[in-house]
């Protein structure tokens, strides 16, 4: 028996509705003509896509494993993952891709589904193709050597050109090794006056004219993973004006924050691509609403605390971002910077294209998937109330705007937070 | 019939007629394999001159028996050991091994473009048995004359050819002829082992190996080199045989009475499955006597033809 339920006086893009619910499927959004938004509503949302974290298992489960990020996951409202192949092993064969899934299903049955990108070379060592085929055909979603870049054009060119007879993307980490050995910070006034090693910028986007030529001459697709300088962006933009199958993305971090954070030294905000330039934000926050970068991704990288409490050349790379990416993003709603549409494209509808996941775009026989968020419920990230085992991030101890109310899945709650005085 | 042509270098340079007109004769030359006493005069005082600077072993000795079964004698060149290995240069070699005067010089040689170098250097007519990735002509015309004597007719007819393509002299040859011929020519393999602008090809290229094979008439499996892999052009042997392995799970999809085809040395249970290999649906060995009698019917022609224009 499916049930029928209704989520009543909830705001879709401005319009107070109420939802309908039978079983695992939209039945209907239907609006409620007659009344305004109090501004008390909460937002509805369908569940969000998040393709690129890293849970850290196998392997590296002091940082984060597949329960803990699940269940960060399932608090930011989020409905589908996928996670990076630089666990420890590699997840580069079968064996791995399905311990993956078999822990997800053990550990959270109702979801947030887990969805792992295999390696792209194996051991991600940049030499020789993974089995990509058996990969896929044990459930990865794409491939990546994301964490260590591909310096040799020439794998990277087989690599593509093997995965799109798969019909699996390629996500590539744009990188030049070589350029950038041992950055730590943009390379600017910053590193100057910090004393700092710096990653020039020129790091990423020659990288990226690369792959964006290799996708041209191939002819086949290629997705270019968290996407940080201007330069990158313009090239993007070129490409695709081009006819290029690219895609695109970049993090909540690169639209909010810049090397100013880095002043006080602080590991928090050490992250790779590191934070750029405030011309860099202004780029990159156009090229989300255009549409010249696809899709948005946290790049969830969770550290231990005691990796990160350490000088800031020695501290690792990363930001966690499960727990807070619907709260920084509504900051940027706020701020006009986005609109909830661009939020729906950004993280929901345009992943699911790039990904071949199901989305839920609120027409009858949708996956309910679906969030509410809560504009009024201010939240601040702190060791307690984040869910994921990494607390790295900028936003650590800093209110944020907003917070996810409900998460579910295919129908079903897989978080809620209804404090007493909303009942 | 008419025989003008000084060299066999590549199918290109032949007529579908001229093709048909070989595999005709070369029934006829197949027959003398039958007999008790496998040998004619017919090339008696001719001599050819073997030049394999690449290891063969069925296409030597293929053309080896051709020339003996007409009575021509052949000459072998060592490859190891010979002057090739201490660094003397295509064009001498050759220039010294038509100072032996042979009426044909039969050339093997890993550099594609060598066999049409030394024809344009030497006035004896050149067979290439092989060029890098260039041509085969010789194994084109056996693989059509092994069909050819099941078929008749090509028109209508649907060949495959399964593996690697970008690094295979077969391939080329097999689809200059077949399509010449007026047969359709599909192509299967991983898009790493395929040539880019395979889309100008016409040829049709299918990625998976089920639609390739459906409703095909023969299946060619070409050999894997196993430094493919090494190259970075594969993830694994395994990954490959179990996307491109011709199984009889395929055979099932192509149409009813469909032949399985190989040119040789077999990676059995890599690109093709052991069994299937020795089914009654083979071909394989087929093959091998269909290339004697089509090296004896081109030496037949290149030699007797020679005689001819010196009359």
């Amino acid at each position: 028996m499916n049930s029928r339920r209704i989520i009543p006086r909830v705001v879709w893009q401005g319009q107070v509705c109420d939802c309908i619910v039978e079983g695992d499927k939209i039945a209907e959004l239907r609006p409620v003509g007659d009344t305004e938004t109090s501004g008390k509503e909460l937002v509805l949302l369908p569940g969000l896509i998040d393709c690129h974290t890293h849970l850290r298992e196998p392997g590296q489960e002091h940082k984060e494993d597949i329960n803990s990020g699940l269940t960060a996951a399932a608090s930011g409202g989020f409905s589908n993952i996928s996670c990076m192949a630089n666990t420890v092993p590699v997840n580069d064969n079968a064996a791995v891709t399905s311990m993956m899934l078999q822990t997800a299903a053990a550990c959270k049955p109702e979801g947030p589904a887990l969805h792992p990108v295999g390696a792209l070379s194996r051991g991600l060592a940049g030499k020789e193709l993974a089995f990509m085929y058996e990969l896929a055909q044990a459930g990865c979603i794409a491939f990546s050597n994301d964490g260590v870049p591909v310096s040799d054009s020439g794998l990277m060119r087989r690599a593509m050109e093997y995965s799109a007879d798969l019909q699996v993307p390629v996500i590539d980490h744009c990188e030049d090794p070589d350029l950038s050995p041992e950055g730590v910070i943009n390379e600017g006034l910053m590193s100057e006056r910090l004393g700092l090693q710096g990653v020039p910028s020129i790091s990423e986007s020659i990288q990226v004219a690369r792959d964006l030529l290799l996708a041209s001459y191939l002819e086949v697709p290629v997705h270019l993973a968290h996407i940080s300088r201007r330069e990158s962006v313009e090239l993007i933009h070129w490409a695709k004006n081009k006819g290029v199958p690219v895609s695109a993305e970049t993090c909540p971090h690169y639209l909010l924050w810049t090397e100013e954070e880095v002043a006080g030294y602080d590991p928090l905000c050490k992250v790779n691509p590191p934070l750029g330039t405030a011309d860099d934000v202004t780029a990159l926050r156009q090229a989300v609403r255009e549409g010249v970068i696809d899709i948005l991704v946290t790049d969830h990288a969770p550290h231990a605390q005691f990796e990160k409490e350490t000088p800031f050349s020695r501290a690792p790379n990363g930001i966690s971002g499960l727990d807070t990416a619907m709260s920084l993003c509504w900051s940027l709603v706020e701020d006009d910077v986005l609109t909830q549409k661009d939020l729906v494209r950004l993280w929901c509808s345009r992943p699911a294209q790039i990904f071949g996941l199901r989305d839920n775009g609120f027409q009858p026989g949708d996956p309910a998937d679906f969030l509410l968020f809560d504009p009024g419920d201010a939240w601040t990230p702190t060791l307690e109330t984040m869910f994921s085992r990494g607390k790295n991030t900028p936003c650590l101890n800093r209110e944020l705007p907003g917070r996810i109310r409900l998460n579910c899945r295919r129908g079903k709650a897989l978080y809620g937070r209804f404090p007493q005085e909303n009942s | 019939m008419e025989w003008t042509h000084k060299d066999l270098l590549s199918v290109t340079q032949l007529t579908s007629a001229e093709i048909l007109d070989i595999f005709h004769l070369a029934q006829n030359f197949e027959e003398i394999g039958t007999r008790p006493i496998k040998k004619t005069p017919t090339l008696k005082g001719k001599s050819v001159l073997l030049f394999f600077a690449e290891p063969s072993t069925r296409t030597k000795t293929s053309f080896d028996i051709a020339a003996k079964r007409l009575s021509a004698d052949t000459f072998s060149l060592a490859t190891s050991g010979s002057s090739l290995e201490k660094g003397e240069d295509l064009r001498d070699t050759g220039l010294t091994l038509q100072a032996m005067q042979p009426d044909a010089i039969v050339i093997r040689h890993s550099q594609s473009g060598s066999a049409d170098f030394l024809a344009q250097q030497l006035q004896c007519s050149v067979i290439n048995a092989g060029d890098g990735w260039h041509a085969h002509p010789t194994q084109a015309l056996l693989d059509g004359f092994s069909l050819y004597k099941l078929w008749g007719e090509f028109r209508g007819r649907t060949l495959l050819l399964l593996g690697d393509i970008a690094h295979s002299r077969v391939a080329r040859s097999d689809i200059a002829l077949f399509t010449k011929l007026g047969a359709s020519v599909r192509l299967c393999g991983p898009r790493t082992l395929l040539p880019r602008y395979i889309a100008d090809w016409p040829v049709k290229v299918y990625s998976d190996l089920e639609e390739a094979c459906r409703g095909v008439d023969a299946v060619q499996c070409l050999r894997l080199q196993l430094e493919r892999q090494q190259a970075g052009l594969l993830p694994s042997l395994r990954e490959y045989a179990t996307r491109f392995g011709l199984r009889s799970k395929h055979m099932e999809l192509a149409r009813p009475g469909a032949k399985i085809m190989h040119p040789g040395p077999m990676n059995r249970g890599i690109e093709i499955d052991s069994d299937l290999a020795d089914s009654p649906e083979s071909l394989i060995l087929d093959q091998v006597s269909s290339g004697i009698a089509i090296r004896m019917t081109l030496l037949y022609l290149f030699l007797t033809s020679i005689s001819r224009r010196s009359e």
